[in-house]
């Protein structure tokens, strides 16, 4: 079904940010938009972006494909995105991740057993103070997690795990 | 002495609009709308010497006055993309005193007669552009946006538009390719945004920090600035300080501070974790020059503006100061850079493509079994990637590799015979 049938008030928002003969712009804003409750952009999804901005599905491809933070496959309910870049590293981030890679069972880029958690190494998130740091990205935004410790991380799993349920 | 930028450490409330207001905020955006001419206001800023704080340093000022006025409409678009590894001073501005921050570029639109401004914000700072967007709406209430402003003809709107997770929109051009809806890779220039900008139209790109600079400026005068900071780096800087320190963070100084006052001063960092040595210094984040310093005062008591680091070897570029520890492996630190860059390459430009590529597997092979050849042959590769690229990221992503190698060449031959 057609974002602007699923989401009319959202989409009519969006567009109005940008001038109508430019409404191009509104690409990245709707494919948030889209992702938001898969938590991925499937082809459909495409497809209707691509008509209501009168570009074609290849170049709302593109898009999807260049930036990081749209996915166009199903992973875990929530993506946990450890920064290992320079400045994170240099104050323990790459121990953090090995450790939480241990406490989880898994490995980079893998998910959970229970489909909630797919953790991932990603540069830097303009938080090198405060290191080791994630972000979590899920259905309410990207949300910051600072200081981290494994212990502090494992309690906001299980959060997130509460916070599922309590959805269904 | 109170803060210019990070006033939210001085008055904590500053993110609210009766406080911001009570502290004369949006008095600067009052004068300029109902007593200045737009070229008058560019004049002032032109004359306080503010340079560009996204790592460039151009004359804030000059880029206002390049606008194409044959050509409408014009924009104003804020670069909050904020993505250099070592850096995350904007973030702060926009969350401890937003308003200040969207004074000045309220102020830039009226300088050069735009009436919609974008707030570029990267897009992991998500439940950031949620609460500018708040702001915002704010503003338009209490009458600081909209329509006929101050009883003039003047109307203004503001708003934020996220990426989603690249560092190469930082970049100015190609971040106005990616608020257009396309993939962000950097145009071709000339011709620069003033004159050819977002949907082709006159349009003017400032970092966060730079613009959070203008209200005070306006307020205060050009030649308080000026007498902040240093004859050729005008005004109050962010330093964002992270690495071996004990207190990382961002720190407000103004330009001239020396690095030593920075890592040890005991309000800012406090001086290097298990009180180690300092081995290097990267001024501008991960894509600097590596600064050596191994002890050396000299290099310590340097003032950071931009003409004294440009002494050392090094750009300060955006201020993000990363300290390495003498228990740091240089060779470990070139890795982490150039897979950064690799990743982080548009693939736009074959150099830069192709070129951060090569790097990568050559410092694999020189941290496993690799050989002097191999670190002459990276080295190599680094040097024929300079000045080939249409960006600076093409540019960037060789500093660290070049200095590296040719400053603590021990680092190498000790990596080439593990």
């Amino acid at each position: 079904m057609s974002l602007e049938t699923t989401h009319p008030q959202e989409v009519k928002q969006i567009l109005s940010k940008y001038p109508p003969e430019h409404k191009r712009s509104a690409v990245m804003p709707l494919l948030y938009l889209a992702q938001h409750e898969a938590g991925y952009i499937n082809r459909d999804a495409m497809q209707d972006i691509a008509q209501l901005l009168g570009i074609t599905e290849t170049e709302v491809a593109s898009i999807v494909g260049f930036y990081t933070l749209y996915h166009d496959k199903q992973e875990g309910k929530y993506r946990m995105q450890v920064c290992t870049d320079l400045p994170c590293a240099l104050r323990g981030a790459d121990e953090f991740l090995e450790n939480l890679c241990g406490r989880l069972g898994i490995r980079i880029g893998e998910t959970t057993p229970d489909g909630l958690v797919t953790l991932e190494s990603v540069m830097c998130l303009a938080a090198c103070d405060k290191a080791p740091m994630f972000q979590v990205q899920g259905p309410s935004g990207i949300q910051y997690h600072e200081n981290m410790t494994v212990d502090r991380t494992m309690e906001v799993i299980a959060a997130l795990k509460r916070a599922g349920r309590e959805v269904k | 002495m109170s803060h210019v930028l990070l006033r939210h450490r001085d008055l904590p409330q500053i993110n609210q609009l009766q406080v911001y207001r009570n502290n004369g905020g949006f008095e600067a955006f009052r004068k300029a709308v109902t007593g200045m001419k737009p070229n008058e206001v560019t004049e002032v800023v032109k004359n306080s010497g503010l340079r560009g704080r996204g790592g460039a340093g151009f004359p804030t000022g000059m880029k206002w006055a390049f606008i194409d006025n044959k050509n409408w409409p014009h924009y104003v678009v804020a670069n909050a993309d904020e993505s250099e590894p070592g850096t995350f001073k904007d973030r702060e501005i926009m969350e401890g005193n937003p308003f200040q921050f969207l004074e000045g570029v309220a102020i830039a639109c009226y300088a050069v007669a735009a009436d919609t401004a974008y707030v570029y914000l990267r897009g992991e700072f998500w439940d950031l552009a949620g609460f500018l967007d708040q702001k915002i709406a704010e503003m338009e209430a209490a009458g600081y946006l909209g329509d006929k402003l101050f009883g003039t003809n003047y109307s203004l709107r503001i708003f934020t538009h996220l990426g989603a997770g690249a560092y190469i929109c930082g970049e100015e051009t190609a971040l106005l390719e990616s608020l257009e809806g396309k993939r962000g890779q950097p145009r071709v220039r000339p011709p620069f945004p003033p004159a050819y900008g977002l949907y082709g139209k006159p349009t003017i790109v400032n970092n966060v920090e730079t613009l959070t600079n203008v209200p005070p400026i306006l307020i205060n005068g050009a030649d308080w600035y000026k007498s902040l900071g240093t004859p050729d780096s005008a005004g109050v800087k962010v330093f964002s300080l992270s690495g071996r320190v004990r207190r990382p963070g961002n720190y407000e100084l103004p330009f001239g501070t020396t690095f030593r006052e920075l890592i040890y001063g005991e309000k800012n960092g406090a001086g290097v974790q298990d009180a180690r040595k300092v081995k290097a210094i990267m001024p501008a984040g991960a894509s600097s020059s590596l600064i050596l310093v191994n002890g050396d005062d000299k290099v310590l008591d340097t003032p950071m503006d931009y003409a004294s680091v440009r002494t050392l070897g090094a750009d300060l570029g955006s201020a993000s100061v990363i300290v390495l520890d003498d228990t740091v492996d240089i060779g470990w630190v070139i890795e982490k850079t150039i897979h950064f860059f690799k990743h982080e390459s548009c693939g736009k430009c074959t150099p830069c493509r192709e070129g951060n590529y090569w790097m990568l597997q050559l410092m694999e092979r020189v941290r496993s079994s690799g050989s002097q050849a191999d670190v002459d042959l990276l080295a190599g590769v680094a040097r024929q990637m300079q000045g080939k690229c249409l960006c600076a990221l093409g540019e960037f992503a060789t500093m660290a590799v070049v200095t590296g190698i040719e400053r603590f060449p021990q680092d190498f031959t000790k990596a080439a015979r593990v």
